[in-house]
């Protein structure tokens, strides 16, 4: 059985080096003298590093599957793994339509940092409590994940669109913008780095703190910029923190989340510094120059028609199967737990896109910011509902 | 009404902006898509007559024109996402966590979230969704559904069917892809219509011109979508209704039987049994998960139950004739169904107290040796136990689930349940006149007086595990499921197939060819160039690229 969990895992390191050999043969194609439409040779090789990277995926999930007994789709990890993966899925499928090599270049990363920061979570194996043990949990979330993984390639065409079209020439609210999207990108990598390394440092730390009539221990594995309220470090020989968490912040754990939010803010302005001293521009303003061979109109179909498949199987997914699950678990389809609400908001933000495209002839840059604004509400349904709001679907 | 005549002979409503047969714009109607000169068509619903953009002159007019706008309709969607999120800021009101100190929302919100909390709960947002003003949105919501589907759907149909191959040549002109072909063969005419076959299109011809079409049905897929959204909107408001959906909630002990709520003393429930089964904490697989959790990892809730029918309802207060309907066991995804009900396992309580049992002996015997003993129910008291020598026990109070109100330093019980029982006994005795008191429960034995001559000990107890049940009857479940399966086949049609057309046009030698597709513009564009490919004639322009002032007007849909 542990054979079986150290396949899978190798599998999946496998997997992210691929899909990292893949991006960086995306980016060769850049350099290709050919017209869009021909794919070249090294649009070939990368996209069959693609392929064989997904291969390695899905073995890394069948075999935990497998030895879990149940659908690796459970918790934090491995949910974000499998959004990583209907990410490369969707992007397979909308690149053997349209053959876009610069697709790629932008997925691969989406899908990589989605992996890595899923690897921050718990990675062990974990039992499936009571509430979630029905076939409903493969059929609902793997649908969820493929949809959202289309979804994403809608984002990353929106994205590729912006940073081509938007006017970089002096500072305005668009390029503004994009450098807030391109630098909440950066903070995520922040994120995985900054754990990552305390991770390998063993690093650790414990503050008790009052809550009520009790008091608890946090433990932190990152250096404490701010401790809970009202703590006491009891860890021995490590830097105390520097302030102390607004005692608004009430959730579990939550002056340990708000100190993981500060380092990754943290390391992702230092490497965004970095960048801008390195580039001595924009960083949208830096990557534009490299877009100047592609189809913006083609960009933006793919844009659409990313939404165009992807929004119904959302449907399906993430409110009718969710509903159909929900009405044998819990007595009821609907019961406005924030997870659900939030499903309802991404439902009605693209709902609104559509109309906004079909019938109002919303395009290009407009177009382009609601598939942005759209993976924003997805990811922030993943993370801070999970993670900040507490509710039913608390997993991780 | 004033009905238009074009040139083609075709008679359209009043309103047309392209003749419904030959597509010739309307000249002066041309407005009305915004349409001009230098323009492509608007080609969105075929130039239509729609009533919202043809009549303003009663209020329902413009009530009409009101609802049927797009721009309306994405503002009611946007205002109800916006609202949705703000009853996700903090818990609602059913979610406030049982351990809170007060459940209480007019308490709960301040104490838990300080001022926040208070405007929160001030401004109703605990209980959002069930808001008058919430309803109203969702419900202007599904008007402006009901109105921007007829407004629209009817008038395209109506083009859609009246559309004749030949068309004037200023609609194949101001399409958005476009080309003039000159010196075209015979063969070449043959082998288009041929290819166009191929491709599957629907090919009509008339006099030379001919329209090929495909996935026409594609167009009423929103219709569709809509149509069975408006059937879950309607199944919501049947489900305000006490005969179509009941819901109920039930606490039994184990081999506790008693009547269901909510099925009017038809059926009665029998708990045989509540089981908790945990995950074996050194399962190689779990075991560092498990450890991670505090070592507790619940597999399995379930309450074994038997469901009973009660023959004989017509006379209340006799007793019920029982007939057995159904056992089964409860787990939570796996809820027992019986004649249109279900039972949900959604709760349970552990050791709770069965019965106790106390010993009475002489308060100066060293060895507390029993002089009598007795049991008592707990769930159902008696109220005195008498003994052959004379000796007689009343319970004065019973606190099944005993706290001291520090406030009053009363004894108090905090609800009905037999968690924490606690008694005052009254103790008489034929030496004495007046009885003796005193106070056990768990942990305690206390004598106020300090003179008594007999104390009260517990001697023994049982337990039983409590299942909560949620019973259900939900008769609008069918309707939402249509109503979610219709919405699926409308979106699937509207998204997942295109409206495409070409039209060809003999012009003296030559050919005009005109495209137009209500998406995906590249799949039209390479349906046209396997089409051409090996002819002389010429590859369509997207006018829309090559002529920049062609940009479609944004607002025109009003």
């Amino acid at each position: 059985m542990s054979n079986l969990l150290t396949l899978s895992s190798t599998m999946l390191y496998t997997a992210f080096a691929f899909y990292s050999f893949a991006t960086i043969m995306f980016g060769v194609t850049l350099t290709d003298k050919n017209k869009q439409k021909k794919i070249g040779i090294s649009g070939m090789i990368a996209v069959s590093l693609t392929i064989i990277g997904l291969f390695a995926q899905l073995t890394y999930f069948v075999t935990r599957w497998i030895a879990a007994g149940h659908a690796p789709v459970s918790n934090m990890f491995e949910f974000m793994t499998s959004l990583g993966m209907g990410i490369v899925i969707a992007f397979i499928i909308i690149y053997f339509i349209y053959r876009l090599n610069i697709l790629g270049l932008f997925a691969l990363p989406v899908a990589l940092i989605l992996i890595a920061y899923a690897s921050m979570f718990p990675t062990e194996l974990s039992p499936l409590q009571p509430s979630l043990q029905s076939p409903w949990l493969y059929i609902h979330i793997t649908t969820v994940a493929l949809s959202q993984g289309i979804l994403g390639i809608s984002f990353v065409a929106g994205l590729i669109y912006l940073i081509k079209q938007i006017d970089q020439n002096k500072r305005n609210k668009g390029n503004m913008w994009l450098e807030i999207v391109l630098f909440s990108l950066i903070v995520c990598i922040g994120f995985i780095s900054s754990t990552t390394t305390f991770n390998a440092l063993d690093y650790q730390a414990e503050f008790e703190y009052p809550s009520g009539e009790s008091i608890l221990t946090a433990e932190y594995n990152l250096p404490a910029i701010a401790a809970p309220k009202d703590s006491v470090l009891i860890t021995e020989g490590v830097q105390d923190a520097l302030f102390e968490a607004p005692g608004w912040l009430q959730g579990s754990n939550a002056a340990k989340k708000f100190n993981t939010l500060l380092w990754s803010l943290i390391v992702g302005l230092i490497l965004y510094g970095f960048l801008r001293l390195l580039l001595r521009k924009r960083i949208g303003a830096a990557i534009q120059p490299l877009l100047k061979n592609i189809n913006a109109d083609l960009v933006d179909e793919v844009t659409y028609r990313a939404v165009a498949i992807g929004f119904p199987l959302f449907t399906l997914g993430a409110l009718i199967f969710a509903s159909i699950w929900a009405q044998i678990a819990w007595d009821r389809f609907w019961g406005w737990d924030p997870k659900e609400v939030w499903a309802l908001v991404t439902w009605f933000f693209y709902a609104a896109f559509l109309h906004l495209r079909l019938s109002r002839g919303w395009h290009g840059e407009k177009s382009s910011w609601l598939a942005v604004g759209g993976f924003a509400i997805i990811m922030f349904n993943l993370i801070v509902v999970n993670l900040v709001i507490a509710g039913l679907h608390s997993y991780a | 009404m004033n009905k238009i005549k074009c040139e083609c002979g075709h008679v359209n409503p009043e309103g047309t902006v392209l003749c419904e047969a030959c597509g010739k714009p309307i000249e002066e109607n041309q407005h009305i898509d915004g349409n001009n000169q230098k323009r492509l068509l608007n080609m969105r619903y075929e130039g239509s007559s729609r009533r919202s953009l043809t009549y303003n002159k009663s209020i329902i007019d413009k009530i009409w024109r009101f609802f049927s706008s797009v721009k309306v309709g994405v503002w009611l969607i946007v205002i109800a996402l916006v609202a949705s999120t703000l009853g996700t800021i903090f818990p609602q009101a059913i979610y406030i966590p049982e351990n809170a100190a007060s459940r209480d929302p007019a308490i709960y919100y301040e104490d838990q979230f300080g001022i926040f909390g208070k405007v929160y709960y001030q401004l109703g947002l605990y209980d959002l969704y069930s808001s008058w003003w919430y309803m109203i949105l969702i419900a202007l919501i599904g008007i402006s559904l009901v109105i921007c589907s007829i407004d629209r759907f009817v008038p395209l149909r109506r083009a859609l069917k009246m559309q004749k191959p030949k068309r004037h040549e200023t609609f194949l002109n101001r399409q958005r892809l476009y080309s003039v072909s000159t010196n075209i063969s015979h063969e070449d005419r043959h082998h288009l219509k041929k290819m166009l076959k191929k491709l599957r299109y629907r090919v009509r011809n008339e006099d030379g011109h001919i329209l090929a079409e495909k996935g026409r049905f594609s167009r009423w897929g929103p219709y569709v979508n809509h149509i069975g959204l408006i059937i879950i909107l309607i199944a919501s408001i049947f489900r305000m209704s006490p005969f179509l959906y009941m819901e109920d909630y039930v606490w039994t002990r184990e081999g506790e039987q008693k009547v269901i709520p909510g099925t009017s003393g038809e059926y009665y429930i029998e708990n045989k049994e509540f089981i908790i089964e945990m995950y074996d904490e050194d399962d190689e697989r779990f075991k560092d998960a498990i450890a991670r959790m505090g070592g507790r990892a619940e597999k399995n809730f379930q309450s074994n139950v038997v469901v009973y029918k009660n023959t004989d309802v017509s006379v209340p207060g006799a007793e019920p004739k029982l007939e057995k309907v159904k056992e089964g066991q409860i787990e939570l995804n796996h809820p027992l169904k019986f004649d249109g009900y279900a039972l949900y396992q959604s709760g349970f309580q552990e050791n709770e107290f069965s019965n106790m049992s106390f010993k009475l002996y002489e308060t100066n015997d060293p060895d507390q040796k029993a002089i009598e003993n007795f049991t008592v129910d707990l769930a159902s008291p008696e109220t005195e136990y008498k003994f052959d020598n004379g000796l007689r026990v009343v319970i004065d109070k019973y606190y099944p689930n005993y706290y001291l109100d520090e406030d009053y330093g009363e004894p108090r019980s905090e609800s009905n349940d037999p968690w924490n029982p606690a008694f005052v006994f009254k103790v008489y005795s034929p030496d004495n006149e007046s009885p003796e008191i005193s106070f056990a429960g768990i942990g305690r034995n206390i004598d106020p007086t300090g003179e008594n001559q007999y104390k009260l000990g517990i001697t023994d107890f049982e337990t039983h595990d409590v299942s909560g049940l949620s019973v259900r009857r939900d008769y609008t479940l069918p309707l939402f499921g249509l109503g979610a399966l219709i919405f699926m086949v409308g979106v699937v049609q509207g998204m997942y197939w295109q409206h495409r057309r070409i039209w060809v046009h003999p012009k003296g030698e030559g050919i005009l060819l005109a495209a137009h597709t209500n998406k995906n513009w590249f799949g039209i564009k390479k349906d046209i160039e396997r089409m051409i490919a090996g002819t002389n004639l010429q590859m369509v322009v997207d006018q829309q690229t090559t002529k920049k002032n062609n940009e479609i007007k944004e607002d025109n849909d009003e």
